[in-house]
């Protein structure tokens, strides 16, 4: 999809074309705004509705993307913002082309990633996260006969192991590190939650023959090239499981480095918002994962309530919508202390387990006396090309550090284009 | 449905489906080792969604490119890989 229009002024920016942020584009455009919504990915649908065929989407992301369109929302994919260098001002990088775009409100809608806590062997070819194994899939990776072996947490391991057995591949170890107990405790929140148990029961049946082992994990990964074994905890035992593929990771942790330059203040869950789903920084809402992990639906609300707030129509407190995005914030909640990595996982790696991977720093190499600022200016951690986008959240668990802190220029956009964006356009330089 | 492209990886010309990223194509076409670390060792894409950057590769000249995040293209060329 590419913009009709590209304004290089609009009323509404969002960051984000997933669940929150198709929502938020949709309403905030329906009240009269102009909306062009950015996304880094080749196509709308955010992780949940990453798609190669949009007619293989679920009806609802079908209806919304309709919706976004018929309500004349710009979409640029391969799209994201680099700098903001001043109050409504970004600088984005358009495919390559960098250029300045002003908007009078900006909502954040930028997801999550996975955490990765590290463990002997996780940067062999083939060791991919939960969620990686599933987008990879989803744009179209050949995993038929290939033997998967998947240790994760929450309920993100069901969706992806029924897409693995669907796709063809030999599910060899289907492994959530919580605890029964733990599980038991969700399970029992989940009866208010019909659809999601029907959900969860129908991915179940997707990769019925496997196993399902709680209280289970991998240690290590072996291989020289490539992965071709895990170790896993097992019933209690260490286990050898020869595959080809492993899937894995410690759950989700929300994006906000771009929140982040905006000035706006992180919570214990993501980015801090209040009830209108307004940031501590004027002009800043935000939506979905980003402020904590909840799910599509509850992420639809927030994108719902925030475009109502950015175009001057909000909700009144107490508004129904209010109350069921609460109830998704509550649940989400729940659903963190229920799947909260176990300590095992943080005593994994070796001191010559690599930590930070665009570096090449090992767990040996830092103290974990040091503070965060220490050890960037000691070894480089963090600093690398994902700017510690996988070490950061793993350094939290680790050693208690901070919050991995952004800045700009996110996502290193190439020399060439900065330098002509530069050269055309002096003021952005911030 | 997207018809197969062409793309050229280290030189030599691949066909692949026209709908996957960059990052897919070369898993498909059996590339494990996108970059190597300062020890020689392979690494390959781990997150999928464009956060870890370990997918970057150099595509038509422009180094760091994150595979994952990016379709094939027809005559597209993708070097420093294998």
């Amino acid at each position: 999809m590419t913009p009709r229009q590209q304004r290089t002024s609009v009323d509404v920016l969002v960051v984000g074309a997933g669940p929150a942020g198709l929502t938020a584009a949709a309403v905030a455009a329906e009240y009269g705004a102009s909306v062009l919504v950015l996304d880094q990915n080749a196509r709308a649908g955010g992780q949940i509705w990453r798609h190669r065929d949009p007619a293989s989407m679920p009806g609802i992301a079908r209806r919304l993307l309709q919706r976004v369109h018929d309500a004349r929302v710009s979409i640029a994919t391969g799209a994201r913002v680099v700098d903001t260098p001043g109050t409504g001002e970004f600088i984005v990088d358009f495919r390559g082309r960098v250029a300045r775009q002003h908007a009078g409100a900006v909502i954040l809608a930028t997801g999550a990633k996975e955490r990765f806590l590290p463990f002997p062997g996780w940067t062999l070819p083939g060791a991919v996260g939960v969620g990686g194994l599933q987008a990879l899939i989803k744009n179209g990776l050949r995993i038929a006969g290939a033997r998967v072996a998947i240790s994760g947490t929450g309920p993100l391991i069901f969706p992806v192991a029924a897409a693995a057995a669907e796709a063809g591949a030999e599910l060899v170890l289907v492994a959530e590190q919580a605890s029964i107990r733990a599980l038991g405790s969700f399970g029992l929140r989940l009866i208010g939650k019909p659809d999601a148990l029907v959900q969860a029961a129908r991915y179940r049946m997707g990769f019925w023959r496997t196993r399902y082992y709680t209280s289970a994990w991998v240690t290590r990964a072996h291989g020289d090239s490539r992965l071709h074994s895990v170790t896993a905890m097992v019933n209690g035992r260490l286990r050898t499981i020869e595959c080809d593929w492993l899937a894995t990771g410690a759950g989700l942790t929300p994006n906000t480095e771009l929140a982040q330059l905006l000035g706006c203040d992180l919570g214990p869950y993501g980015v801090a918002v209040d009830a209108q789903q307004a940031t501590t920084t004027s002009g800043v809402w935000a939506a979905g994962e980003c402020t904590g992990i909840k799910g599509d639906q509850a992420a639809r609300i927030e994108g719902e309530i925030a475009a109502r707030a950015a175009v001057g129509v909000p909700y009144a407190h107490g508004a129904p919508a209010m109350r069921r995005r609460d109830a998704g914030v509550r649940f989400g909640r729940a659903l963190d202390r229920a799947f909260a990595p176990r300590a095992e996982l943080r005593a994994l790696a070796d001191a010559a387990t690599v930590l930070c991977r665009c570096e090449d720093v090992r767990v040996g190499d830092v103290d974990p006396a040091w503070t965060q600022r220490q050890a960037k200016l000691w070894t480089r951690i963090g600093m690398g090309e994902c700017q510690g986008a996988v070490c950061g959240p793993a350094c939290v668990a680790l050693f208690g550090w901070g919050e991995n802190v952004a800045r700009p220029p996110l996502g290193g956009p190439p020399c060439g284009a900065w330098g002509d964006a530069l050269a055309k356009d002096p003021g952005s330089v911030s | 449905m997207i018809g197969d492209v062409t793309i050229v990886v280290d030189g030599a010309p691949r066909i692949v489906p026209g709908d996957v990223t960059v990052a897919v194509a070369l898993l498909n076409a059996g590339v494990f080792a996108f970059r190597r670390d300062l020890s020689g060792a392979p690494r390959a894409p781990l997150c999928g969604m464009g956060s870890c950057f370990e997918c970057r590769v150099r595509v038509d000249g422009v180094a760091n490119v994150r595979s994952c995040l990016l379709p094939v293209r027809d005559g597209m060329h993708i070097d420093g890989v294998g």
